[in-house]
């Protein structure tokens, strides 16, 4: 049963410039406890996904769906007042940088109990019992101490470690997890990722882990939407896309990651800047940059096909070439 | 051996602490001693966390921040002991790039007119050729020549940056000090740069200094790498040896952290993670700098400083039990 399904979700901003279609058709679903990973560059969509699905989006953003479905909820219904119960109470959110998330002029401990006293009706004594479990449970040394701390007397990785704290004080059924590491040191990055896990396995719940780190997604992930101009181009299983990547921008982004455990060959490049996503081509938005494009890819549309068990891509380029294109 | 192109020799750059009621506090040791070399043609990385000290040093030799201790020789001249005029002339040769290069480029100035202008300033292509020769640099850097009536906020990341390297180059530098060049870059267009990068170096042979927390990257683009930590060199030794035979605790440390893209690797990998996080560069642990976070470390690594040792050809690492 899934926790989560969102169907032909479109976010837009209209501008100036035109519409910015920010997400674009965009359909996936997350199970129960199960670490979904979206990942593409900058302005690729994967952040307004996470906010569509909260109804966060900034002004003057409007977000339309044919369907999007929480735990039994229509999300593209709910009031207000639903929206705000969900958001503490049910999906917890991470973003990157913790100190925009946190109020500077409380206490961490005022900040916690406030959200368990008014979400989870806790007496004043109960929710300082509970928030001081929730520092220790994501490692916070001598808790009870720090509940009497500002934001801005923790460092980076503790201050995450608190926003995390936050997010899963009032039980939530999913987190989203936005570039939750990326302003972090690697080796408190590598703190906080095997913190995720561990709590992740306890607690039982499903994640949605937005980045840009291809390594992260591999580490964490159990599945990965790979986005592009506001589309998901490829989705599958985490070992399947990383083995087989079958879109010709998936195939570009893995070869073109230098990593830790190889050496000596010149690094490929995608050519060119991501696409204007007010001028629809009505075509593959990634054919401007693609190494591998086909005839057909001139023509029509790719649409999102099967390419192997649970794994989709939206490539014409895939069924032929990708394998000759780029040896591994 | 020829003798290198630059040449760092107990490079200490100390802030003053901020001064309390009851007296002065101690001093910031952003850089603590360090020391090592640059060939010609060849790229050192820095590599090492936020506040580790590794840009403070990179400014350092270019003395846009004050060293208070040590020696920069640049082909055997001290510059740290040179008179502004002097210094003038060796800026040419050392040039530097930013993390942020859009906001290192005049926002009042089209393309042109930066590059310009950093050929004024040394005095360089003063002749009718000067245009083409303008022209001829933006072609390296991959910016076609219409660009040059552009400003910079019409430039996307990777544009910026290769502008910003176009200028640098622009003087005929042989050391051009790196700091985060690619950080805020997507994968593709850090790609991009990476490549234009080693291209320039091979045709130009240039010598960088680059200034990285990313090691993959680092184990792509150089030929010898420092690890830093808390204001010290920890380990130095060529690409290979420091990236197959790590030596020191923290240098292991900071290789099993960064994540590989490959899900069966991955799940495969033992980590070293590191408890803690980084002490107060205004109030270093005594000893080695790094017993406490190190899983290794025992009680004799409190006691005294760990002096660099040679642990392997030219790869040195400061731990008394490497």
């Amino acid at each position: 049963m899934s926790l989560l399904v969102v169907e032909n979700l479109r976010t837009e901003f209209p501008t100036g410039r035109g519409l910015v279609r920010a997400v674009d058709g965009v359909s996936f679903r997350v199970d129960a406890g199960e670490v979904l990973g979206f990942v593409g560059e900058s302005g690729s969509g994967k952040s307004i996904t996470a906010l569509s699905l909260l109804r966060l989006v900034p002004k003057p953003g409007r977000i339309t769906a044919d369907g999007m479905r929480f735990a039994g909820t229509d999300l593209l219904a709910a009031t207000e007042r639903d929206l705000r119960q969900l958001r503490t109470r049910q999906i917890g959110v991470v973003f990157q940088d913790p100190l925009r998330s946190l109020n500077p002029v409380l206490t961490i401990g005022r900040q916690l109990t406030e959200t368990l006293r008014r979400h989870l009706g806790l007496s004043g004594n109960e929710a300082r019992k509970r928030a001081v479990e929730l520092l220790d449970m994501v490692g916070i040394p001598l808790a009870a101490k720090r509940l009497a701390s500002y934001p801005h007397e923790f460092s980076g990785g503790m201050r995450q470690r608190v926003m995390i704290a936050i997010a899963l004080s009032c039980n939530p059924r999913l987190l989203i997890a936005d570039e939750a590491t990326t302003a972090l040191d690697v080796t408190v990055q590598a703190q906080i990722v095997e913190l995720l896990r561990t709590l992740i396995r306890e607690l039982d719940i499903a994640v949605i882990w937005i980045s840009h780190d291809l390594g992260l997604v591999a580490q964490l992930c159990d599945r990965v939407s790979v986005m592009y101009a506001g589309r998901i181009v490829e989705s599958g299983p985490v070992r399947q896309v990383f083995r087989q990547p079958s879109h010709a921008y998936t195939v570009g982004l893995i070869a073109s990651t230098p990593r830790l455990d190889r050496v000596g060959h010149r690094l490929s490049t995608i050519e060119g800047l991501p696409p204007d996503t007010t001028r629809p081509t009505g075509l593959c938005a990634f054919l401007p940059r693609c190494g591998l494009s086909v005839e057909r890819c001139r023509q029509a549309h790719p649409e999102p096909r099967p390419v192997g068990p649970d794994h989709l891509a939206a490539c014409f380029a895939h069924e032929g070439r990708l394998r000759e294109g780029f040896p591994q | 051996m020829t003798a290198p192109l630059l040449e760092v020799r107990d490079l200490k750059v100390h802030f003053p602490g901020s001064g309390s009621l009851f007296g002065r506090a101690a001093p910031i040791r952003a850089v603590d001693g360090v020391s090592f070399t640059i060939e010609r043609g060849r790229t050192l990385s820095l590599v090492g966390e936020s506040g580790c000290g590794k840009s403070t040093t990179g400014y350092a030799l270019l003395r846009l921040v004050s060293a208070t201790g040590g020696q920069v020789l640049l082909d055997g001249r001290d510059l740290l002991a040179c008179r502004a005029g002097e210094m003038r002339q060796h800026r040419r040769r050392i040039q530097i790039i930013f993390q942020d290069a859009a906001a290192s480029l005049d926002p009042r100035m089209p393309i042109g007119d930066l590059l310009a202008e950093a050929l004024d300033i040394h005095g360089l292509h003063r002749g009718p050729g000067r245009m083409a020769h303008i022209r001829r640099l933006l072609d390296q850097v991959g910016i076609p020549s219409h660009f040059l009536q552009r400003y910079p906020f019409e430039l996307s990341g990777g544009q910026a940056q290769r502008v910003a390297l176009c200028r640098a180059l622009a003087v005929e530098p042989d050391l051009i000090v790196c700091d985060e060049p690619i950080a805020a870059l997507d994968v593709s267009i850090q790609a991009q740069i990476v490549n234009l990068m080693q291209d320039l170096q091979r045709e130009h042979g240039l010598a960088y200094l680059f200034i990285s927390h990313d090691l993959a990257v680092v184990r792509h683009i150089s030929h010898r790498i420092a690890v830093m930590y808390l204001g010290r060199i920890v380990e130095q030794a060529d690409k290979t040896a420091l990236f197959e035979r790590p030596a020191h605790p923290y240098t292991r440390a900071l290789l099993s952290a960064v994540p590989i893209p490959d899900p069966e690797i991955e799940a495969a990998r033992q980590r070293v993670v590191l408890s803690g996080e980084l002490p107060s560069p205004a109030n270093p642990p005594s000893g080695c700098v790094f017993r406490t976070r190190c899983p290794d470390a025992r009680p004799a690594c409190a006691d005294t400083v760990p002096a660099s040792r040679r642990v392997g050809e030219d790869h040195d690492a400061s731990c008394i039990f490497a």
